[in-house]
Order: C-alpha cells, then sequence, then structure tokens
C-alpha cells in the first residue's frame, strides 16, 4: 500500500485485504477512522502504519470509537468510520451501532474477525458478528472472498450514507485480510435490490399544497430528517416558513435545521419542550411534518395527539408513515427535495400569504405563560442558568455541542440555541448515557478550530470517561462541562414524581474529585459552585487550549420542566412545583 | 380459489394483545386478520435471518414460511409468509420488510388479484379393516396420492389450499391419523407476468 489514490481506480490491481480496506477508505474520501487494535485486525492496522492518507485516532473502548464516528459525522454529513477487532472489539461497537441506526446517522463500521477456517468452532475473540449486529444496523456483511471485498466496502458506503442513513457493518475474517484479491474502485454503484426513492411524487405535492393552502392554525414540525437531507433542506425549511408565515417547531434531532433567533421558532416538542410548541400542536389544523417520525417522546398520548388536524408527513423511509399516527398525505422523499418541491407549488398555487395573525395571537398566549421560566439563586448555581450562561458567553464563538443523556440534555436543548444545522449531536432515539464525550471528540476531529462542548452529567460521563485519555493523545481540546448533580437527575425526577419519593440506587455516591481526575489525565480540570463566579470560570474553560473537564455543581433537586408526563395529551403539560398526582396509574407504567 | 377465505378474529376485549408500543391505542380496534405475503429477495447468506428477525424483534407473528431459490442466476428466492395482524400492522410489516436491504419486492398474495396459495402435506394414517377402505375413499375424493403403504397403513400426498388441507386432516383423525408433515403456503400470480 503506497497511500496513493491518484491512479485509475477503474483499473484492477492486486492487493492484500487490509491494503484494500485502506485503499477503499482512501478512494471514499475518508480522512480520519476511529479504532482499536487487536488480533483479528492486525493486519489491517499494518496497512495502516504504511500510510499516511487516513489518519487514525486511537481510542480507549470501542464504545468511544462508534460514538466518535457518530459525532464526526452528525456534525459533517460525512460518513464516519470506526475500527474494532473480532469477539469483545465488536460487542462493544453494539451500543453505538444500535444508536446510529435509531438516530439515522450514516456510519461504516469495520470489524476483524477470526480466519474463515475457524468460524464456527468457538475460536479465541470469536463471536457471531453479524449474527449480533443484525437488528443494530441497517445492514451487514461477513466478506468471504477477498475478491468481493472492495465491492462490499463501497457498497457498505452506498448504503450508509444514502436513502435514510444508518450504520452498515463489514466483517472481515482475519485470512481475508492476508489473501490478495482484486482491487475495484467506487463506480457508480447500482445495488440489485436496494433502491431508496428520494423523488417526490407531483401529486402528493399538490395534494400536500393544497392541504396548507387552506390552513388557519398550521404547524411545521420538523425533524433529524432535514439536518440529514444536508444544508439545502435546512435552506428551503426556512424559505418556506418565509413564504407560508408558519410557525416551526422541531424535534430533539432536529435542533438547528431552523434559526433559533427566528420569531417563527416556538422551541422543541414533546415531553421536555416549550410549552407553546406543544399546545400548538395540540391545537393545530394542519400539521407539516418533515424529517420526523411521530415518537413517542414527541407524541404523547396518542389518541389525544393533534386531535383535530390533518397531517402531511415528508419522510424518506414509507415505514415511517403511517406507523404511530397515520396521516392525510404521505410524501415518500428526501426532506430537501420534498421542501424544495412544496416551495415551488407554494409559489404557482398560493398568490399572497395567508393571514394567520388569530393563530399567532394565540400562540403569543402560549408564549407569555413563559413555560421555561425558573426560580434562580444567588447561592447555588441552577443548572439552567449555567447552560444560559454557556450559551451566553460562546454565542460569537464556532460551537458545536454535545450532550449525555439525562436531565442535563434536556436543558441543553431548551437553554442552548442552535441558527445552524449539524452543530447539535445528542443521542435521542437509543438515549445512550456516555455518548457525548466520545461524540465530542469525533466532533473535535473534523473541526480541530471549532469550540465542542460536551454538556454532561456526571453519572453519564462516568460511562465513557477514560476517552478523555484520548483527548489528551490526539490534541483534540474539548471541553466537558458537567452539570454535577450527584444524582442520575431524570432517575431521581422519575423517582421523585412517579414513584414515591423512593430514591432507588440513583444516588451518585463515591463520586471521583473530577478536577483531579482531569489532571490526572492530563487535562485542565475546573470546580465551581458559586453563581457569581461561573462567568468567570466558563470564561477559563473557553480559552484554555486543551481538553478541560469542568465540575459545574449545581442545585441537586432541581427538576426539569416543562414536562407533558407519561400517557398525558400535549396540552396536559405540567409547568413546574408538581406533587405526582397529575399523573394516571396508566401513565405510570410507560416509560 | 385464487383468494382463501380469512377469518375476521376480534381482538379481545378492544384492546390488541401485541402493542406496537405503549403508547399505542389508535389502532386497538381493529380486527386481526390473516395475510399471506411474497418476498422476492436477494440469495445471500443471512436473507432469511434477516426476514425471520424482523418478525421476532418487531412482536409480528409467522404462522408459516417457506423459502427456496427460484432463479439461480439472478440468484433469487421467494419467501411466502403468512401472517396475521390488524390491517395497520399488516402494512407495517410489509413496509418494514422492505427496509431490508436484500428485499426486492413484497407482493400481498392475499389482496392482489390472481394470487394463488397452495401447501403440500405427507399424511400417515394407520389402520385395518373398515377405516383403512374409509380413509383411502376419502383420499380419493380429495385427489391425494398414495406415496407409500403396508398391509396396516398409508401415506397421502395431498396438494391444495391450507383449508383443504386441514379439513382432510381432521376427517383423517378418526380413521388412524398417525402424523402429518406440511410445506406451509406457496404462493404465485395467475396470468402470464412475472410477479411485482
Amino acid at each position: 500500500m503506497d497511500g496513493n489514490s491518484t491512479m485509475d481506480t477503474a483499473t484492477t490491481q492486486q492487493l492484500t485485504g487490509a491494503e484494500i480496506v485502506l485503499r477503499a477508505l482512501a478512494d471514499q474520501g475518508v480522512d480520519t477512522i476511529f479504532g482499536y487494535p487487536g488480533g483479528a485486525v492486525l493486519p489491517i492496522y499494518d496497512a495502516i502504519y504504511a500510510q499516511q492518507q487516513v489518519r487514525h485516532i486511537l481510542v480507549r473502548h470501542e464504545q468511544g470509537a462508534g460514538h466518535m464516528a457518530e459525532g464526526y459525522a452528525r456534525s459533517t454529513g460525512r460518513c464516519g468510520v470506526a475500527l474494532a477487532t473480532s469477539g469483545p472489539g465488536a460487542t462493544n461497537m453494539v451500543t453505538p451501532l444500535a444508536d446510529a441506526l435509531m438516530d439515522s446517522i450514516p456510519m461504516v463500521v469495520f470489524t476483524g474477525q477470526v480466519p474463515t477456517h475457524l468460524i464456527g468452532s468457538d475460536a479465541f475473540q470469536e463471536a457471531d458478528t453479524v449474527g449480533i449486529t443484525r437488528a443494530c444496523t441497517k445492514h451487514n456483511y461477513l466478506v468471504r472472498d477477498v475478491n468481493d471485498l472492495a465491492r462490499i466496502i463501497h457498497e457498505a458506503f452506498y448504503v450508509a450514507t444514502t436513502g435514510r442513513p444508518g450504520p452498515v457493518l463489514v466483517d472481515i475474517p482475519k485470512s481475508v485480510q492476508f489473501a490478495k484479491g482484486n482491487y475495484v474502485g467506487p463506480k457508480a454503484i447500482e445495488h440489485r435490490t436496494y433502491h431508496p426513492r428520494t423523488e417526490p411524487q407531483d401529486k402528493r405535492i399538490e395534494e400536500a399544497v393544497a392541504m396548507m393552502a387552506g390552513a388557519q392554525r398550521p404547524i411545521i414540525y420538523q425533524g433529524g430528517g432535514v439536518i440529514n437531507s444536508g444544508p439545502a433542506a435546512s435552506e428551503a425549511l426556512r424559505a418556506l416558513a418565509k413564504a407560508t408565515g408558519w410557525p416551526v417547531t422541531s424535534t430533539l434531532m432536529g435542533l438547528g435545521a431552523f434559526p433559533a433567533s427566528d420569531p417563527q421558532w416556538l422551541g422543541m416538542v414533546g415531553m421536555h419542550g416549550s410549552f407553546e410548541s406543544n399546545n400548538a400542536m395540540h391545537d393545530c389544523d394542519v400539521m407539516l411534518c418533515v424529517g420526523a417520525r411521530f415518537d413517542d417522546r414527541v407524541t404523547g398520548r396518542l389518541d389525544a395527539f393533534a386531535p383535530n388536524s390533518k397531517k402531511i408527513h415528508i419522510d424518506i423511509d414509507p415505514s415511517s408513515i403511517n406507523k404511530n399516527v397515520r396521516v392525510d398525505v404521505p410524501v415518500v422523499a428526501d426532506c430537501g427535495k420534498a421542501l424544495a418541491a412544496i416551495n415551488k407549488e407554494w409559489k404557482r398555487k398560493v398568490s399572497r400569504k395567508p393571514d394567520l395573525s388569530g393563530w399567532w395571537k394565540q400562540i403569543d398566549v402560549w408564549r407569555a405563560r413563559k413555560g421555561f421560566a425558573y426560580p434562580n439563586s444567588k447561592t447555588l448555581i441552577k443548572p439552567q442558568h449555567a447552560i444560559e450562561r454557556l450559551y451566553a458567553l460562546t454565542r460569537d464563538k464556532d460551537v458545536y455541542i454535545t450532550t449525555e443523556v439525562g436531565q442535563h440534555q434536556m436543558w441543553a436543548a431548551q437553554f442552548f440555541h442552535f441558527d445552524k444545522p449539524n452543530r447539535w449531536m445528542t443521542s435521542g432515539g437509543l438515549g445512550t448515557m456516555g455518548y457525548g464525550l466520545p461524540a465530542a471528540i469525533g466532533v473535535q476531529a473534523a473541526h480541530p478550530n471549532a469550540l465542542v462542548i460536551d454538556i454532561a452529567g456526571d453519572a453519564s460521563v462516568q460511562m465513557t470517561m477514560q476517552e478523555m485519555s484520548c483527548a489528551i493523545q490526539h490534541d483534540l481540546p474539548v471541553k466537558i462541562f458537567i452539570l454535577n448533580n450527584e444524582w442520575m437527575g431524570m432517575v431521581r425526577q422519575w423517582q421523585q414524581l412517579l414513584h414515591g419519593e423512593r430514591y432507588s440506587h440513583s444516588y451518585s455516591d463515591a463520586l471521583p474529585d473530577f478536577v483531579k481526575l482531569a489532571e490526572a489525565y492530563g487535562c485542565h480540570g475546573i470546580r465551581c459552585d458559586d453563581p457569581a463566579k461561573l462567568d468567570d470560570a466558563i470564561l477559563e474553560m473557553i480559552n484554555t487550549p486543551k481538553p478541560v473537564l469542568f465540575d459545574c455543581r449545581v442545585e441537586k433537586a432541581e427538576n426539569c420542566f416543562p414536562m407533558i408526563p407519561s400517557g398525558a395529551a400535549h396540552n396536559e403539560m405540567i409547568l413546574g412545583n408538581i406533587t405526582g398526582d397529575e399523573i394516571s396509574e396508566a401513565g405510570k407504567m410507560l416509560v | 380459489m385464487g383468494r382463501s377465505t380469512r377469518s375476521r378474529i376480534p381482538a379481545k376485549d378492544g384492546v390488541r394483545d401485541d402493542p406496537a408500543s405503549a403508547y399505542d391505542m389508535t389502532h386497538a380496534d381493529e380486527g386481526v386478520e390473516q395475510r399471506t405475503l411474497a418476498c422476492i429477495v436477494d440469495n445471500e447468506p443471512g436473507v432469511l435471518a434477516r426476514v425471520v428477525g424482523l418478525f421476532a424483534a418487531r412482536g409480528y407473528n409467522i404462522e408459516s414460511l417457506t423459502v427456496a431459490e427460484i432463479d439461480r442466476n439472478a440468484h433469487q428466492s421467494r419467501i411466502t409468509i403468512v401472517t396475521s395482524g390488524t390491517n395497520h400492522v399488516l402494512e407495517q410489516i410489509e413496509q418494514q420488510l422492505l427496509r431490508l436491504v436484500p428485499v426486492a419486492r413484497v407482493i400481498d398474495v392475499t389482496n392482489s388479484t390472481g394470487g394463488i396459495e397452495r401447501e403440500l402435506a405427507l399424511v400417515k394414517v394407520a389402520g385395518v379393516g373398515e377405516k383403512r377402505v374409509e380413509s383411502l375413499r376419502i383420499s380419493e375424493i380429495f385427489r391425494a396420492h398414495v406415496i407409500d403403504t403396508t398391509n396396516e397403513s398409508f401415506i397421502f400426498e395431498l396438494t391444495g389450499a391450507s383449508q383443504k388441507i386441514d379439513q382432510f386432516v381432521e376427517l383423517m383423525r378418526p380413521l388412524g391419523l398417525v402424523e402429518v408433515s406440511r410445506t406451509g403456503v406457496l404462493s404465485i400470480q395467475r396470468g402470464k407476468d412475472k410477479a411485482g
């Protein structure tokens, strides 16, 4: 392997399987992979050693490699790539694969496998990787013949990045890595059975616009699909909002596709979304759902979900349509293409902007309730205040935010605001604690000069915090901003509200001294528990040119509001200070 | 004969046995029906596991399943699955199958015009005297073939719609039914065109 991809990629040449992997990566335009070596991938590591084109970032646990690839992918719009060995390396990769599948993140994962003649013999570090990962990948492959390897890798990238994106795994036995075979380049891939539909049907667009034109109380409910579709989709969304004057809300995954600074922005929808967006969803008469999937965290109680509305649903995955909620106009297409078509049709059909002043007046009434208001404190740092200060002090920076999962994640979604897509990386569907720190490293690897902050909780961050070592080794100066309340906050909140204040195993006893821990890893550690010193401490974090771990000691018993309790409807939102009686017995059964 | 009769089993207490999510209450009053789906798939390793795994993972029923290669050069197999669920679940099954990368197309045999379903059964009946004669007589009515015989037993080979086989098996029960082996349902479309 000479790492020279300027050769004619169409010509066939003999390379080892390991060389084919690196050559294919280079030809796919991959500049960074995240991985961890082991017996069954040593030939690939030899090939990595012999080239300069693809940078390898050594992680501390394979789960970290997967989440880094996700963060890389989500922040760039390109495919993330991770590499792990057989057996435990592959099983450690299962969580990020499941995470990427739920959140539709394009990712190609390579795993080593025992030599083909040992497969099925319970060999050392053997696991049925394709069997284990079948349910948590969009597709996977076990490569049995080195002559299939190049084609399969190119196909894997094609499947991962087209249609509804997702993770694809390629399992390569060690014997195939050693064997010599033909390399083929990434010619135009024509898959035999896989043909995602991306162009909307004209008829559906006409139906959608006809329905939209008559709307009195409309809303755009937008999701991560708009971000996955690329920057053009976000632009088309903004243009549509401008042309129609419609209010816009978003799922957790879709934050940033529409600017939070726009007056038509209602804030996030769903369980911990804004009061105005949830009430607008409930009362709307026409809903345009773009690249979102009516997840249970968004809809709440289904039989009371937007009960008097007609619904238009744009999704690239036909199985998302009518899955949880029946819709009136299904549009199976790429979000960007469908939005562009709707914009065009709207211009053609609708002569002037509809008068929605009555609807906006109602929305302003809901806004005036100030659902995100919280009593601030002069003695204790409120977690909401910490995020607000973090946002205020980073506004002029090129900033990317990742999160772990829990209360801090919801506060980040509520109080940190995004005007651009690809700036917000969070584990939405799977809800993976431990996602944020490795994801931040992946983002930083793609954007070396940006300010990358993992807004973390003290419990979540401990799940993958060994990756601080990775950040130090590769000079990736991520900032880990821990809202430390010494609890698994969301678990504690649910136990308080739903389980009679029985705080079973949710207190983080024996927390480490995070500042000393940071120093032990070679990071800079900061601790702050005084609201008066918070700004200076945040500025110190921002201005430190290396990885920083910020132990932000916050109010311990703060709950995350507003909240739609499980089993309740959008207009039954709780604004704060509740006792638990508001939640029905049936609701307590739900997750 | 192209369309077999379908029973509509009302959901118990108006609640579906296996709701797709804890929040799903909107489709609970729909009836459960049976449906035959044919999937044309790329015959690659693991494709059957993907299809079966999908049914297991999402809690869908499989009442019968047959699979075999149908075109060696095109590497294609046909998987015929008899499943049941509410109309909403059956729609989801079809769409979820289509999400699988090696699935080329899914045919709703039950609701397509000219869908034909056939099953093959081997039925062993043991007995002597009048019962033995009676079983042979009934087998002629059903156009079953005798493919093995001893002084005390027959093995009948029978093809037809599943209901016909059910009926035959019931008739054989009092006449000395020993055991039954069935292929599960195969499907094809009437007319000159290829499926899909």
